[in-house]
């Protein structure tokens, strides 16, 4: 895939929908397994979702709870490594974009270039990096872009409004908009202001606006939707990976996927 | 000073070290946090309060004290800097204390805190009872096995103690747990972390509060010696004792400062807890520093017998002068720190945590030139490590 497209498969993603807003689950590589893990990209694919969000397992995720955080620790024991990860993305960016999570060690660890060159030529249309905020992140946005691929940010309800100008300017893709205060996992209630979060990273973004964490049931995605450009949901679909694989998955994102039809 | 400092004059950054790599809905925490500093820092009332506290509650100045017959054994003069002798038996209740004030001053009502040996724990739960604050500290299940006398204390002193099952449920996990903890509840809680570590403006409030162990040896070592010592020894975890006793000297070229790490099972073993000494480098817990960590990028977990020096990081100033040279690091074995810790008890009649029981060991295979003058931060007392003692000789 030419460097100029990658980006360009985001904007598409969140235009030919056909949906309330696009759907776009969040899948960790390697678990419970490799091979298990492209089929569960696979399975979400085929379900109805618009982009895919690849998480690269870590020790030490700190944006993540319980759910999250242990199947990345499962995919670790298992032996998945960061090349195999960027092997399932290869596979699943034939169907749909696909947005790597990855926390900025991986990213750093050696030279952001050399990350960001291989998850380029592995397909990936961009990078989400949890713990990498705005200040800390020109030159990996400078390499992304240099690579043809979207540095997603992140924002959340407690960012001020000159730092949600600065992201929303540098956005590239989309911005994940976090829900809530805390970390990744199911919740029973939608956070109270959720619909003011959203209108205000819109006002400072020129990019798609999605929003994650706390997002679970199909219910929840259908009100979300109705707010912003994008529905991320995690947890909910790696319980499901842990308790029934792939089947599982296909059928929550089935579910989701009609909610926001 | 070593690191820019931004507008506020705390530093974000030492050199390519520091930073913030945090999740977004942790900045703006961590700016009021750097106002707040700032402005406790400068406000007299705030420095009177805490260092009343240091003197009446804690027991500062601790003394410096020339250990004779450890000195004849060496043939040099070793004077050690006697943190153990504080409150809580460690230098961490300097940093609980100040933290604590700081938390009550920004109208935190909750304390969150981390502990691997439970000192820091101990002392965040202290503090908070003595400030009417409500305190939660992280500690993994092992950790709490191993060191049960201390989740006993903190749930003496009122404070809940939160089992971290994650990992190798130690350390490592107990750090990120208290950060996820804090991500969820910056609004009406503050994170007393315990060591010069974590996202800015961690690593410089701790030095900061931790300084006061060698702004003190300083001056004291003058007085007793009429001069500035030739080696200034500490040992390593996260490093809030070695930042705290080097900053007062870095500005005195001809004082060598020997930061001493877990070397465990030794180097090679690649079992120990020394990413100074070899050279490692990575980001955990928010900062870019010396991390142990795999060809991945994945951490890896340290090893040593000290619960205190089992961590994978280490401070991103310490890191900084590792690359200028002005600070040396080195690594001892688990086997040389209980040999150091057995030796010295006879030798002084101290028994010395096993954390500083690594300076100690290192000074025993390092004696350097013949009547030179030594001063080691013996950063805490022992009492909680004789079951790890006793078990393993």
């Amino acid at each position: 895939m030419s460097p100029a497209t990658a980006v360009d498969r985001i904007a598409a993603a969140f235009e030919s929908h056909g949906k309330a807003a696009a759907l776009m689950p969040y899948l960790m590589g390697g678990f419970p397994g490799i091979d298990a893990s492209r089929d569960i990209g696979i399975a979400c694919a085929e379900a109805g979702a618009d982009l895919l969000e690849l998480g690269i397992p870590f020790s030490d995720p700190l944006a993540d709870g319980p759910v999250i955080h242990a199947a990345a620790t499962d995919a670790l024991v298992a032996g998945a490594t960061a090349e195999e990860v960027l092997g399932v993305c290869e596979d699943l960016a034939t169907r749909v974009p696909v947005v790597l999570m990855v926390y900025a060690n991986l990213v750093l660890a050696h030279d952001a270039r050399v990350f960001v060159e291989r998850a380029a030529a592995a397909g990936a249309a961009g990078l989400i990096v949890p713990d990498l905020p705005h200040d800390e992140a020109a030159d990996l946005l400078s390499a992304c872009d240099g690579a043809g691929i979207a540095l997603v940010p992140l924002v959340a309800p407690s960012t001020r409004p000159d730092r949600m100008r600065a992201i929303g300017r540098d956005a590239r893709g989309f911005v994940y908009t976090v829900s809530l205060t805390g970390t990744t996992g199911e919740r029973d209630e939608l956070p109270p202001g959720l619909a003011e979060t959203v209108a205000r990273v819109k006002a400072e973004a020129a990019v798609p606006v999605a929003v994650g964490f706390g997002i679970a049931r199909p219910e929840q995605a259908r009100r979300v939707a109705a707010l912003a450009d994008g529905v991320i949901v995690g947890s909910r679909l790696v319980r499901a990976a842990r308790e029934g694989g792939a089947a599982a998955v296909g059928e929550s994102v089935a579910e989701l996927a009609e909610a926001l039809r | 000073m070593s690191g820019a400092r931004t507008e506020t004059g705390v530093e974000r950054r030492f050199g390519p070290y520091g930073g913030r790599y945090v999740p977004e809905t942790l900045i703006p925490a961590l700016d009021d946090l750097e106002q707040a500093w700032v402005d406790a820092r400068d406000d007299p009332a705030f420095r009177a309060e805490l260092d009343a506290l240091l003197q009446d509650y804690a027991g500062r100045p601790t003394p410096l004290y020339g250990a004779e017959r450890l000195s004849q054994e060496v043939g040099r003069q070793v004077y050690l800097k006697r943190e153990d002798l504080l409150h809580t038996g460690a230098h961490k209740i300097n940093n609980a204390l100040g933290q604590s004030l700081l938390a009550r001053r920004m109208g935190k009502h909750r304390v969150i805190a981390e502990t691997g040996a439970g000192q820091h724990g101990v002392a965040a739960a202290t503090a908070c009872a003595l400030l009417g604050l409500d305190c939660v500290v992280y500690m993994g299940t092992e950790d709490m096995r191993r060191q049960r006398p201390n989740v006993e204390r903190m749930r003496l002193l009122g404070a809940e103690v939160a089992p971290v099952e994650a990992g190798a449920r130690t350390l490592k996990e107990a750090v990120s747990e208290a950060i996820r903890d804090w991500v969820a509840n910056a609004a009406d809680t503050h994170y007393v972390i315990g060591s010069a570590v974590g996202p800015a403006p961690y690593p410089a409030i701790v030095r900061d509060l931790q300084r006061v162990i060698g702004d003190e040896a300083r001056m004291q070592i003058q007085n007793v010696a009429g001069r500035l010592p030739d080696r200034v020894i500490a040992c390593v975890g996260g490093g809030s004792n070695a930042i705290g006793t080097f900053v007062a000297f870095l500005d005195d070229s001809d004082v060598e400062l020997v930061g001493v790490e877990a070397g465990g099972e030794g180097l090679d073993s690649g079992r120990h807890g020394a990413p100074l000494t070899t050279g490692a480098r990575g980001i955990l817990h928010g900062a870019h520093s010396a991390v142990l960590q795999d060809e991945d990028g994945q951490v890896v977990e340290a090893h040593s017998v000290s619960a205190g020096l089992d961590y994978p990081g280490s401070g991103p100033e310490l890191a900084l002068l590792r690359d200028r040279g002005r600070v040396c690091y080195a690594a001892v074995t688990d086997r040389q720190a209980l040999d150091a810790f057995r030796h010295v008890a006879r030798l002084e009649g101290i028994l010395p945590a096993l954390e500083p029981a690594h300076a100690l060991a290192w000074l025993f295979a390092n004696r350097g030139e013949p009547g030179g003058i030594d001063v080691l931060t013996l950063s805490g007392r022992g009492d909680k490590d004789l079951g790890e003692v006793l078990e393993l000789g």
